[in-house]
């Protein structure tokens, strides 16, 4: 429904498909860990009495705690993708030049809301206390989004004696919320306004090797927690 | 049968399981007794897998626990504090927890009309009473017909009436030749229902036996001043 109304709004707004684009590039870098993050944990906490009821029933454990991730991360990708579908399917945009750079958008929307509900799943699994558990994912979410681009902008500026064209690329690589946002960046073709960085990051990421790399990448960011949740899971007392 | 062999479990540094040896065996009503914090609940939450131990094995039926998870079919299990998702309504919650386990008969109308729960069927679970919610409880935990059968705290909350009717379901599973495991402050009830009794204290077996030989242990007429006995002179 959000998704859906912020679709609608956007396109109202801009008049005009590709700049729609550009601003829900921007709200979904933000807004979509954001998202995950906060549903991942609120549900984890909420379906706590209904997991031990789960528990004593003859059920492998990882396919409980799996199961609800992979539900709760389907979910929130699913309203992602119809929401923000919808609205720009009506508007035209299999006519569009922009089909290519929404679909992108909408790919890395669903990693991002796969990551970070792994994410939160995570926190939530290792934090009993609800307050902690909510803190700490909130924390994560702004680290991701807001500090990390701090520290990478300062680091820059301190050693901007030293090359830093690898330093720079294998930070973005580290960030999902950066690195989707320099795949959709580089995809909508700006990345001129990203100055000399911009023309390395285009060497890199415009080729095949760094298209894949950064999937790769993304696809990590999945299963490292997903395998985190499994383990936790497994060792938990209830 | 259940054998629990040197079982340890520490929450943090609170050492609640300090080698537990326990071995049940099949048929009969087994209460497990013990002051608060003695560790009952941790113990059975271990034979349910839910609890995971530090050290030691538990075996049922000849099989170890570790890396299993379908002995729990064989399993009905009472919690002991009613949770349920409060969105949902109770006849909902009772065909999921079918779906769950299904193969297996139920006798789910059967218990519905010993409790009396026909009019709260389609309510949802947050707006029951403390008492309706265990008989929620109880209906889930018996309705399958599985050999074992774990009940923590079975009568919290029940009226008198209730009270009575879970006692006779609970003769009459066992009469089918089931093995029950009960957890009870209520030591009336206990006493009533159960064949053999294991003290817990400080997790540790304090005492195994019948009824009759914890009253000649403690040299007291009653079970009441038996149990009395033993945790004055612990506490003294």
């Amino acid at each position: 429904m959000f998704y859906l109304l912020l679709g609608i709004v956007l396109l109202f707004l801009n008049n005009d498909l590709s700049k729609a684009v550009i601003t829900l590039m921007n709200v979904i870098i933000i807004l979509v860990p954001l998202i995950g993050t906060i549903f991942g944990v609120m549900y984890y906490y909420n379906s706590r009495e209904f997991t031990e009821l789960l528990l004593a029933q003859p059920i492998k454990r990882s396919s409980i705690f799996l199961g609800q991730y992979f539900g709760v991360a389907t979910s929130l990708a699913m309203s992602l993708i119809i929401g923000l579908g919808l609205p720009f399917v009506f508007y035209g945009i299999f006519n569009s030049s922009a089909i290519w750079d929404f679909s992108l958008l909408l790919v890395t929307g669903a990693f991002l809301t796969f990551i970070f509900t792994a994410l939160a799943f995570v926190i939530a699994l290792s934090n009993e206390n609800r307050i902690k558990g909510f803190g700490y994912a909130i924390l994560l979410w702004l680290f991701m989004a807001v500090i990390y681009d701090g520290i990478f902008l300062m680091s820059l500026l301190y050693f901007e004696d030293y090359p830093l064209d690898k330093f720079s690329l294998v930070a973005t690589m580290l960030n999902p919320v950066d690195l989707s946002r320099v795949l959709i960046l580089l995809k909508l073709d700006i990345s001129a306004l990203l100055g000399y960085t911009g023309a390395v990051f285009q060497k890199f990421f415009g080729t095949n090797f760094g298209l894949i790399l950064s999937s790769i990448m993304l696809v990590l960011w999945v299963v490292i927690p997903t395998f985190f949740i499994w383990r936790i899971a497994k060792k938990k007392d209830f | 049968m259940i054998e629990i062999k040197n079982l340890h479990k520490k929450f943090g540094k609170n050492e609640v399981l300090k080698g537990i040896d326990l071995s049940i065996n099949e048929g009969g009503i087994f209460s497990i007794l013990g002051p608060n914090g003695s560790g009952k609940t941790t113990l059975i939450k271990s034979i349910l897998g839910m609890v995971l131990p530090d050290s030691g094995d538990i075996f049922i039926n000849g099989k170890t626990l570790k890396n299993n998870y379908k002995y729990r079919e064989k399993i009905d299990y009472l919690p002991q504090i009613a949770n349920f998702p409060g969105n949902l309504k109770v006849n909902e919650l009772i065909a999921m927890i079918k779906d769950l386990r299904s193969g297996q008969s139920t006798n789910d109308a059967e218990l519905i009309e010993i409790f009396k729960l026909q009019p709260f069927l389609n309510k949802r679970l947050v707006n029951l009473s403390g008492g309706t919610k265990q008989k929620v409880n109880l209906v889930l935990t018996f309705m399958f017909d599985s050999p074992m059968v774990i009940l923590d705290e079975p009568t919290s909350g029940l009226d008198p009436i209730s009270h009575l009717r879970l006692k006779n379901l609970i003769f009459a599973e066992k009469q089918k030749g089931k093995t029950i495991l009960v957890t009870s402050h209520i030591l009336s009830f206990v006493e009533e229902i159960s064949d053999e009794i294991v003290f817990l204290l400080e997790g540790k077996i304090y005492f195994k036996g019948s009824i009759p030989e914890l009253k000649s242990k403690t040299e007291q007429p009653d079970f009441e001043h038996a149990i009395a006995s033993i945790l004055s002179s612990s506490y003294a």
